[in-house]
């Protein structure tokens, strides 16, 4: 579990908590998410360009 | 009205002091303008200002005078808006909540215009004439609210997202937000984008296209954000479905007051309005194309996959929505500190005038398709072409020959 952020916008995606907006139960790791998922705040980067947010890997 | 920002060149640029960027001494020269983006929802009133001191029905019809001459005509007069802030005050002119409070205030002038518009139809003072060109005038209103609310939607503070449903609640646009952001943005300059219009599309093409492709594509998107949550797409939960809401309870509610005889003019005003938003979707990225990675995705949207356009004027009264590269580039930027690029693919006008050209199309394409060939270095492949059209501006401009180069990336 870690938490990863948009290299274009900075919103974060926390695997350990999900998104429950996006529809991502707790425990999701960014690598299941669909293809076509795209980060909805800014719609430049797709979940491949999040980057791992250093040091925040847990549990 | 001042056409540059004065600045007073900072000597030490200090970019990573910190959120608590100092208040410069630098002023924003278009500052106390951006209020002048609150005359757009007052169209309606000033037309009746117009109209009651002149005795001149005619006068009901100032929206599109506003936009097709007064816009234009103030674009040659203010000149060009090529200045940029210094990157050192952007985190400062960024938390000004001054420039926030010039788009709220936008809307509630807005819903005035709507009811007085909505009585006025409902006196039976005005002739049909008269009451279209009021309908009319309202849809220009009720169209650059549709800019409006793209500022506001593109922001993460839910309130502000809400307020931009507001404002499309009058075009029936309210599916606009989903499209926009996550379906546009993600696919803008390619073939998949309804809302990218291609080489040799004219308006008339491209309308029909954008109106129904966004529409399916919005739902489709809705539909697979609440799915994944194992949620049916038929709730209220539905961002485009809460945002259809509004506009029935705010057109149901003009119709129980003022009378079901109002409802041809709420028709025109709702489709002038998101027909005016298409019409800038259209100019907005003609012909540009993303290429594709060899991973099979698209590069990222970058400066060269939008047209701009640096009238002061229009730049105003369009919240510097003609900044388009840098807003495509960094969507969640604010308005205030959106960039103009020399390099980035320019329009020969401001987007009003561009409007007036697009309704024209043997003229838009004569006046575009060769700046679309010269920003791909006379290679036509490049762009993002009608497939109709193909094979003919392939002979007309052929493919850019041995010699020619691609412009470097802008």
């Amino acid at each position: 579990m870690a938490k990863y952020e948009c290299p274009e916008c900075g919103r974060i995606y926390d695997e350990a908590e999900g998104d429950a907006r996006e529809g991502f139960a707790p425990g999701t790791p960014i690598a299941d998410f669909p293809a076509d998922w795209t980060c909805p705040d800014c719609g430049v980067r797709d979940a491949v360009d999040y980057v791992k947010v250093e040091g925040s890997e847990a549990g | 009205m001042s056409a540059s920002t004065e600045h007073h060149h900072h000597h030490h640029h200090h970019e990573d002091d910190g959120i608590e960027a100092v208040a410069p001494d630098w002023k924003d020269g278009k500052r106390y303008a951006w209020l002048l983006g609150l005359v757009v929802p007052m169209i309606p009133f000033i037309a009746y200002g117009f109209a009651e001191a002149s005795g001149l029905g005619v006068f009901w019809w100032f929206g599109p005078a506003f936009i097709f001459a007064v816009m234009p005509l103030l674009d040659q007069l203010g000149g060009n808006d090529t200045s940029n802030p210094p990157e050192a005050v952007i985190k400062w002119l960024e938390a000004d909540r001054y420039y926030r409070w010039c788009t709220y205030l936008f809307i509630p002038i807005q819903y005035a215009a709507i009811v007085f518009s909505a009585w006025m139809w409902s006196r039976g003072t005005l002739s049909t004439v008269e009451s279209i060109g009021l309908a009319v005038s309202l849809g220009c209103t009720n169209g650059i609210a549709i800019a409006n609310a793209h500022e506001l939607g593109h922001k993460r503070e839910a309130a502000e997202k809400w307020l931009a449903r507001i404002a499309l609640a009058p075009s029936l646009y309210g599916h606009f937000m989903i499209e926009h952001n996550r379906g546009h943005h993600v696919r803008v300059s390619t073939p998949e984008d309804p809302a990218s219009s291609r080489m040799g599309e004219s308006f008339y093409r491209f309308l029909p296209r954008t109106v129904s492709g966004s529409l399916k594509s919005a739902w489709h998107l809705e539909a697979s954000r609440l799915r994944r949550a194992g949620n049916s797409p038929y709730t209220l939960k539905n961002d485009i479905l809460n945002a259809w809401a509004m506009s029935v309870v705010l057109w149901g509610a003009l119709l129980v007051v003022f009378g079901i005889g109002i409802l041809p003019y709420l028709l025109i005003q709702g489709v002038l309005a998101f027909s005016l938003l298409e019409v800038v979707n259209y100019i907005e990225h003609y012909g540009l194309l993303r290429q594709k990675m060899d991973d099979g995705r698209y590069v990222r949207c970058a400066p060269e996959h939008s047209w701009n356009a640096n009238l002061v004027a229009s730049n105003v009264f369009l919240y510097h929505l003609q900044r388009h590269s840098d807003h495509h580039a960094h969507p969640l930027r604010r308005y205030q500190v959106l960039r103009h690029f020399d390099d980035a693919p320019n329009l020969p006008t401001g987007y009003a005038g561009m409007i007036v050209l697009a309704v024209v199309p043997p003229l838009y394409f004569a006046l575009m398709n060769k700046r679309v060939v010269a920003h791909y270095g006379g290679d036509v492949t490049k762009a993002n072409l009608q497939p109709s059209a193909r094979d003919r501006y392939i002979r007309r401009y052929g493919n850019g020959g041995p010699s020619s180069t691609l412009p470097t990336a802008a």
